[in-house]
């Protein structure tokens, strides 16, 4: 067995025993973020488009898995589900306008339709507006698996975000993924190779936003509500703090990042208040001028620089 | 006989708000041919060639290729016909190995582009083209670097891997040779010769060495317009060439 696949086992092992020593509530919330950095680390990392509005697909699939489990009383799975075709038919759309542009631009118009998204989450009838969607009962998985035990939930959250973690290894990984370097790395070449970049972005975006989606409706059902927090831009920046903070491009950094930051928002709470926004920013300064690369991707650098000097 | 030209330009004119970049150019290119495009700087010849690859839309005027008509076609579609450019800065996919960069181009055609869900492994059976178009170019012993690293004089070597690994019909150069050493620029200079057999090439270049050495044909553009053309024996001897690129005609034969 390759190294690699000890590291991924050794993981998912963690993953397993994480309950009965730490909060579920909490590793669930880690688990939803780092789905959510993830997905967003797809179209950062690996396209190189830099979204600004990928709250709008985490808060969208949060509301409408909400509803359609509360007011609809689909099943867990299903409302998951639809949360999720939810906010990839929102991405196709938001997608299909933004990718026209590029860089700054490109970011501009997410964050724009993204908080034209939000104002209807706000003026909506159906979400409840400032009080957001309370009360969204959890079900039962396949109708006899009793989610509102933490425990049971833990593990489905844990399938969810496995599942989602592998399909976005195989896309970074696959034929597809690799159009999708070659468009970060140098788009008028991927052009001049008979490439229409554009669709290759919007079906990332598509897939980011789903699975972006998927987080958010996970996260609505830990909850159990979905409120304007979930939609709302700062959420946007989080998850790009996140990504930056735990080292874009590479798989595992999203992963971490997230970690990092939910744990401490968590920790930081109720001990320094409203000062927990300053030590983000203050985390977010330090991580851009002093170890670029992230967490995983400096680890990595390391790591490489370490074999250069061996060989 | 219109076969014997595989593009051809018609009145090709683009305006920049007011500035005229490229005025009236029909260019004819012969199937099989070499064909240099040369003239002093800002004479329009990178414009030139994004018109052309439709990297930059025409203003007026029509590009044939094979006879048909391709001034509305997209940059990516022009590319599927065979006609498949360069780029002045070297254009490689610097984070990706030299063999992906290579795959990138071959994988267009295996097909499957779009599938997220299957492994990348599934592009191993392109590896062995890929090593042989790379020992082409002499890279074969660079396969696993990743392209950042490779000398600037590789790395344009490596770009001709991946854009023969298309098998264009028309390759367009843009400057080729641009920013290398002598022996780079004999060896990029041999690399275009020996892979224009069964192909056209036409090529922006500067260095009169690699003009003269390869070339079949030569158009001279200056201030956006066509000055001449012709093979390089006759280009040279011209008076509006010679001035184009030193001044007057007369401070040139007195030089």
């Amino acid at each position: 067995m390759s190294r690699r696949a000890i590291a991924y086992l050794m993981l998912l092992a963690a993953g397993l025993a994480a309950p009965f020593f730490i909060y579920p509530v909490l590793v669930m919330k880690v688990l939803c973020f780092a789905l959510f950095a993830c997905a967003f680390n797809l179209l950062l990392g690996y396209t190189g488009l830099l979204s600004f509005g990928h709250a709008a697909f985490f808060g969208a699939a949060a509301y409408v898995a909400g509803h359609a489990i509360k007011v609809w009383g689909l099943p867990t799975e299903l409302g998951l589900l639809a949360g999720t075709i939810a906010a990839g038919a929102l991405g196709w759309a938001v997608g299909s306008l933004a990718i026209r542009r590029t860089g700054i631009y490109f970011a501009m118009v997410t964050l724009a339709l993204a908080q034209m998204i939000y104002f209807f989450f706000l003026e909506a009838s159906f979400t409840g507006g400032e009080d957001g969607l309370q009360g969204v009962p959890r079900g039962a998985l396949l109708g006899f698996i009793d989610l509102s035990n933490d425990l049971n939930l833990y593990y489905f959250v844990l399938a969810i975000f496995v599942f989602a973690f592998w399909l976005i290894y195989r896309t970074i990984h696959s034929p597809f993924g690799q159009i999708l370097k070659a468009i970060r790395e140098n788009e008028p070449r991927a052009i001049s190779l008979g490439y229409d970049v554009a669709k290759y972005k919007l079906l990332a975006f598509v897939l980011s936003a789903a699975l972006a989606g998927l987080a958010g409706a996970t996260k609505m059902l830990v909850f159990k509500f979905a409120t304007l927090t979930d939609a709302h831009w700062h959420l946007s920046g989080e998850v790009v703090l996140m990504t930056i903070l735990g080292g874009m491009g590479t798989v595992f950094g999203p992963l971490v990042g997230s970690s990092v930051i939910v744990v401490l928002q968590n920790e930081l709470a109720d001990k320094v208040g409203s000062l927990v926004t300053v030590i983000m920013g203050s985390i977010f300064v330090i991580c851009v001028l002093l170890f670029r690369r992230g967490i995983v991707g400096e680890i990595i650098a390391f790591y490489k620089r370490m074999l250069g000097q061996k060989a | 006989m219109a076969d014997d030209y595989i593009l051809e330009t018609d009145a090709l004119v683009k305006e920049f708000k007011g500035f005229v970049a490229v005025s009236d150019v029909s260019l004819k290119v012969r199937r099989g041919h070499i064909h240099a495009l040369i003239g002093p700087n800002g004479a329009g010849k990178t414009t030139c060639f994004n018109l052309l690859t439709k990297f930059l839309e025409p203003t007026r005027g029509r590009i044939r290729f094979n006879g048909e008509d391709i001034t509305l076609e997209a940059p990516a579609q022009i590319a599927r016909r065979g006609i498949v450019r360069s780029f002045q800065i070297s254009a490689v996919f610097p984070h990706l190995t030299v063999l992906e960069n290579v795959r990138i181009a071959l994988q267009r055609k295996l097909g499957g582009s779009f599938y997220f869900w299957r492994s990348d492994s599934t592009l191993s059976r392109l590896d062995d083209r890929a090593i042989e178009l790379l020992a082409e170019v002499g890279l074969d012993s660079y396969v696993d670097m990743v392209a950042v690293e490779l000398p600037y004089g590789r790395k344009r070597a490596l770009e001709i891997a991946t854009t023969l690994a298309l098998d264009p019909e028309l390759m367009l150069l843009d400057e080729p040779t641009q920013g290398m050493g002598h022996e780079d620029v004999d060896r990029v200079m041999q690399l275009i010769k020996k892979v224009s057999t069964r192909r056209t090439i036409l090529m922006v270049e500067h260095n009169m060495k690699v003009v003269s050495g390869i070339s079949d044909m030569i158009t001279v553009l200056a201030r956006g317009a066509v000055l001449a053309e012709g093979p390089y024996a006759e280009v040279a001897k011209n008076p509006l060439v010679i001035e184009a690129y030193m001044g007057t005609s007369e401070e040139a034969a007195q030089a």
